[in-house]
């Protein structure tokens, strides 16, 4: 294992007596911010998912009754399987948009310039505001929207629709609108690195289109797949700001029980259903990076 | 040219839909913010007018959303800057095998795929329990580059992965310490890509919410008084400032991809004299 990291990280560099203190010179920074405000603040979380709490403070104490009335409640189980479903049904849809957008981007745009800037029309939204992109779904699906107006002139519908805001559909087209993103740049990134004289081989002995497309270029995907595959699954994962914007607060899932144990002030079962959280997390990515290395990707 | 194929016409079909599912809100709450003054959260439009564009800049209608941007903006060029040197740092680091920088790697790594609520939580507990008070040049300072730094450490490896050794070895062949070759031929070389980090650093810390959201303090930045906003505001005002902010990222967006262009250009234009010798 640990010979296998090493090798993934530095693939080419040789290791030479003095790399060490250079290295970690130049990492410091980084390494002192890691420390003080992920790692220190996860042992803090983990510290405090044994504490006790009273209705106003919390205190020091060594007890599991915070884990044992997590696992104890029927809550829990549901709502971590509302957050798997959540995290199932973006990645499925994220995926299919991701790719068949990237797909459309590497192989038949011809014109580099013209692909480029296609691709900044992609990434764009990522650099604004989510919240500001979650809101103006409002005026779309709110029971007056427009989604519910242009339904009812075509004739399809005689009463608005009333599950189009707050409620999973909202919340999964949200997730699908903020994060598709995070799969279109990880799979664009790996098919435009993919040799066009394997297409051209592929054309040769005869493969159809869509041959071409299930048996060479999925496969050769496969990475950036993997890459968008744990962005998406992790922000689905961890949020709390879109299932509650996006169902007005009437579905929640791990990350919304979590900030509502904040917002009573009880971190010690906040911080405890946090470390489930994480390691829930931390299974799902460590099982996702089994197939592909990140850095010999980038 | 080839003729293109069916397939063509479809997914480019595909790809305008997915660009107006992109695209299509924002310009929505983009024309509603120009509601007239009795107009709702929907169309129809009653009128047009720029009142609650006026609403923003009085205080009673809105809160401090002037000092929360102003505080969005100081903070993101803070991010900005320290996400830039410690990513150029870090990446430099990495190039050379080190012991534990498979462990740090995994870290940043975690960093980046961890739920923002821990870090929110975690930062806010340790403050809290030290007898520090969070603040957003503090606490948010630091929480938000456990978000703004694994972007830019992962931008340094694609860089690095693509940079060609041979210029160090130049530099070095013919007598460059270590610190000038850094200096004057790799830092030069990296440096578009540079902008591409400092435009990530300052667009996610300005956007920033989840892990801001314990960690800011008593004095909010500009995307917690949104969210803050839609709670109890329930009039187009929040259009309008959701309308200026997205006008406002696209105008800095604008800016670093200018930027870009004017270096790579410039760079084209300088970088070489092959072939226009004798």
């Amino acid at each position: 294992m640990s010979e296998g990291v090493s090798e993934a990280v530095a693939p080419k560099a040789a290791w030479r007596p003095g790399n060490d203190l250079t290295g970690w010179l130049q990492a410091a920074p980084l390494t002192l911010i890691l420390l003080a405000f992920l790692l220190a603040p996860i042992a803090m979380i983990v510290v405090v998912s044994f504490w006790g709490a009273t209705e106003f403070s919390i205190y020091p104490d060594f007890q599991f009754d915070n884990y044992a009335f997590l696992f104890g409640s029927e809550v829990t189980y549901r709502v971590f399987l509302a957050t798997f479903k959540y995290a199932f049904i973006t990645w499925a849809f994220t995926l299919a948009i991701g790719f068949t957008v990237a797909y459309f981007l590497a192989f038949h745009i011809r014109s580099q310039p013209i692909q480029i800037a296609l691709f900044l029309v992609c990434t764009i939204p990522f650099w604004t505001s989510n919240i500001i992109r979650m809101i103006s779904w409002i005026p779309f699906l709110g029971r007056n929207g427009i989604a519910n107006q242009t339904l009812i002139d075509w004739g399809l519908i005689d009463q608005p629709l009333e599950w189009l805001l707050y409620s999973d559909f909202s919340v999964i087209l949200a997730f699908v609108h903020l994060y598709t993103l995070f799969m279109v740049v990880p799979i664009f990134n790996t098919m435009v690195r993919i040799d066009r004289a394997l297409l051209e081989a592929a054309r040769d002995n005869g493969a159809s289109g869509l041959q071409t497309l299930v048996h060479v270029i999925l496969p050769l995907t496969k990475p950036g797949i993997m890459i968008g595959t744990i962005f998406v699954v992790t922000l689905v994962m961890g949020d709390f700001i879109t299932v509650r914007f996006m169902s007005g607060s009437q579905r929640a899932n791990v990350g919304r029980l979590i900030s509502n144990d904040i917002g009573l002030l009880q971190y010690p079962s906040a911080a405890a259903t946090a470390v489930v959280l994480l390691l829930t997390v931390l299974i799902v990515i460590g099982i996702l990076l089994r197939f592909v290395n990140i850095r010999k990707e980038l | 040219m080839e003729k293109r194929p069916f397939s063509f016409y479809l997914l480019a079909a595909f790809f305008a839909l997915f660009v107006l599912f992109l695209y299509g809100p924002t310009i929505t709450i983009g024309i509603l913010s120009f509601q007239g003054p009795q107009g709702g959260l929907t169309f129809p439009m009653r009128g047009v007018s720029l009142h609650w564009f006026r609403d923003l800049f009085e205080e009673q209608a809105v809160g401090d959303i002037w000092g929360a941007f102003r505080r969005s903006l100081v903070l993101g060029l803070l991010v900005m800057v320290a996400t830039v040197v410690f990513s150029v740092m870090a990446g430099l680091a990495f190039r050379k095998r080190f012991l534990g920088s498979g462990v740090l790697f995994y870290v940043a790594i975690t960093s980046l795929v961890i739920p923002s609520i821990l870090i929110s939580l975690g930062v806010g507990l340790i403050f809290n329990q030290l007898g520090l008070k969070v603040h957003w040049a503090t606490s948010g300072f630091g929480s938000q580059l456990t978000w703004t730094l694994p972007f830019g450490l992962l931008i340094m490896f694609a860089v690095f992965n693509r940079f060609d050794k041979s210029f160090e070895e130049a530099a070095r062949d013919q007598g460059a310490t270590a610190w000038q070759t850094i200096r004057h031929v790799v830092l030069p070389i990296i440096a578009p890509s540079l902008i591409g980090v400092a435009l990530f650093g300052f667009t996610l810390s300005y956007d920033e919410f989840a892990r801001t959201l314990l960690t800011a303090g008593s004095y909010n930045t500009l995307p917690l008084e949104v969210f803050g906003m839609t709670t109890n505001v329930t009039s187009p005002v929040i259009y309008a400032l959701g309308t200026l902010t997205t006008l406002f990222s696209f105008a800095i967006i604008g800016v670093f991809l200018l930027a870009a262009w004017v270096m790579a250009r410039r760079r084209a234009r300088r970088g070489s004299d092959a072939g226009k010798g004798v």
